[in-house]
């Protein structure tokens, strides 16, 4: 299934930097975020957009993790080339991610 | 019983939506209106306009908002606090009391906060640069602008001195919303508990109507009705620091846990540390509760003693950006699309247009996240051509548009609505400042 199924998910800017959030709607699902959602396959999902590093943080209180995303925004919002400079769009992106429901069984 | 205020939040950004501001300052029962409308290079814009007419660098919709919310708030007795001022606090100060006299509203006392322009602190100490390689000498006279992201005490300096309406100039987000809070309860300005709770709710409500089902809506997943009357947040802060968000009955949006949630992580990146002028918020133990429609409870934020530097951030001149744009349709639009791309790269090469940057975008296609991502969908009925490079002058940025239009006479079949732009940037870049080095002061004009 898509991560957009069981997770939302908002990006925000600072300067080159985006960081995008991604909630389960369901607490119960956050175990399988954690073990599927990872910086690697962050990054590699936004290949050819992030050029620096993805980093994650983990909320369990909320159910939810926060990606940060070094060199993703053309330069920075203020110079950045894109169409969308700010990246608002990314986290629509992310949710296209595919997620294994079989695998969060073993594992919450 | 714990003393709460209702602080209502205007403004998300400077061009946002005035009526659901009235809104809130007639029926939302409300102390506090916040408008936070300075956006991250708006500074460094202001203070050009500011160089060519010393009256001007504040924000243009300041007169149409206050005129907006003014009669409403003076017979209510709600304080006003904005950072409309930027580049020029004084300047809007006295156009607001002049606003206010013309209302015939005699008496509202209005405070300008200054002191946030460090430019001369700034370049006295050729501080380093935090997001690449440099110093903020490097600019030389490409350096337009240095401002400190001031904390709540000036302005709630303002508010304990019988301000009805503050303006300041870049103030940390969080802080419009501290400061009415501090003015409130007294909050100590060393408690960095009850000012990183301050700080929670500051963050959830600064961009208005992103709490309240804006940027959010997404159809078949998360509906929201009535996003054409959205109504804009309140927060009901209490002395302990305790929080409910909710809105105006009858408003347009939501405010749901779902909501609060996405608005949490907004622009935060590591949530143990939120760096801020007053404290270091902590969001991670934050949680969110619903206790009624339209109305969550936030508990668990926490705070720790604040950095002893100020972010500041600086203006200048980085580069020109020339841009065109062609569209395509029907069968083979993509073909076209990619044809007209190809024929611009290989010209701008032929005449030899100097750019340090190039962008070769097919909207509709790939413009958004690239080729990678855009593989997965399929041939579009419509696309355009945008072409988009970076140049370190007017001149050249001009020729990059008008290769993009000679495509109406010389590129594929069927290319209409051509468009091109060429502009200076003015972007932004950040340094920390050690905090003694900003002197903000507050100076009020009496309508």
């Amino acid at each position: 299934m898509k991560l957009r199924e069981i997770a939302h998910s908002r990006t925000g800017d600072k300067g080159n930097t985006s960081n995008i959030s991604v909630i389960a709607y369901d607490a119960r699902h956050y175990p399988l975020l954690v073990a599927q959602v990872t910086s690697e396959r962050v990054r590699a999902h936004f290949a050819g957009v992030v050029e620096g590093e993805v980093t994650r943080f983990e909320l369990p209180n909320i159910a939810a993790l926060n990606f940060v995303m070094t060199g993703a925004l053309g330069g920075g919002v203020t110079r950045s080339l894109a169409l969308d400079a700010h990246g608002k769009s990314l986290s629509s992106a992310l949710l296209d991610l595919e997620i294994d429901d079989r695998l969060g069984d073993t594992l919450s | 019983m714990t003393r709460t205020i209702r602080i209502g939040s205007g403004a998300g950004y400077s061009g946002d939506r005035i009526e659901p501001a009235l809104e809130l300052a007639e029926k939302g029962g409300i102390q506090y209106l916040v408008f936070e409308c300075l956006g991250e290079r708006t500074v460094a814009l202001a203070q050009q306009a500011r160089m060519k007419d010393p009256q001007s660098g504040y924000d243009p919709l300041l007169e149409e908002r206050m005129r907006a919310v003014l009669p409403t708030c003076a017979a209510k007795g709600i304080k006003i606090v904005t950072n409309m001022g930027a580049a020029n606090p004084e300047a809007a100060a006295r156009r607001t009391a002049e606003i206010a006299k013309s209302l015939g509203l005699r008496g509202l006392k209005v405070a300008a906060v200054v002191g946030d322009d460090v430019l001369d602190a700034c370049k006295a100490s050729n501080l380093p640069i935090m997001e690449f390689e440099g110093t903020i000498g490097d600019f030389g006279n490409r350096l337009l602008s240095a401002n400190a992201y001031l904390g709540a005490a000036p302005m709630a300096e303002a508010l304990k001195g019988g301000a009805d309406v503050v303006i300041t100039g870049r103030a940390s987000d969080p802080a419009l919303f501290l400061a009415p809070m501090i003015d409130a309860f007294g909050w100590a300005m060393d408690d960095w508990d009850l000012l990183g709770k301050g700080t929670v709710a500051g963050h959830l409500l600064e961009c208005a109507g992103q709490i309240t089902g804006g940027y959010f809506a997404d159809p078949g997943f998360k509906d929201v009705e009535g996003l054409a009357r959205l109504g804009f947040p309140i927060g009901e802060v209490g002395e302990d620091g305790s929080l409910v968000i909710t809105k105006v009955e009858g408003s347009g949006g939501a405010v749901t846990a779902r909501t609060c949630k996405e608005q949490l992580l907004y622009e935060v990146h590591d949530p143990r540390r939120y760096l801020q002028p007053d404290v270091v918020a902590d969001f991670s133990e934050v949680t969110v509760e619903e206790i009624g429609p339209d109305r969550v409870r936030v508990q668990g934020g926490r705070g720790t003693r604040r950095p002893d530097t100020l972010k500041i951030s600086v203006g200048y001149i980085d580069s020109y950006i020339g841009e065109g744009q062609i569209s395509y349709a029907g069968p083979g639009a993509a073909a076209r699309g990619r044809l007209a791309l190809d024929i611009v790269r290989e010209r701008l090469r032929l005449t030899g247009v100097q750019t340090s940057e190039l962008r070769f975008d097919l909207v509709g296609v790939d413009s958004l996240h690239g080729p990678q991502l855009a593989a997965q969908g399929s041939e579009p009925y419509e696309v355009r051509v945008r072409v988009v490079g970076r140049t370190d002058n007017l001149r050249e940025a001009v020729r990059i548009g008008n290769e993009v239009e000679t495509l109406y006479t010389n590129g594929p079949a069927g290319g209409g609505g051509a468009t091109k732009s060429a502009r200076d940037v003015v972007a932004v870049a950040s340094v920390l400042l050690p905090r003694e080095l900003a002197k903000p002061a507050v100076r009020f004009v009496e309508a």
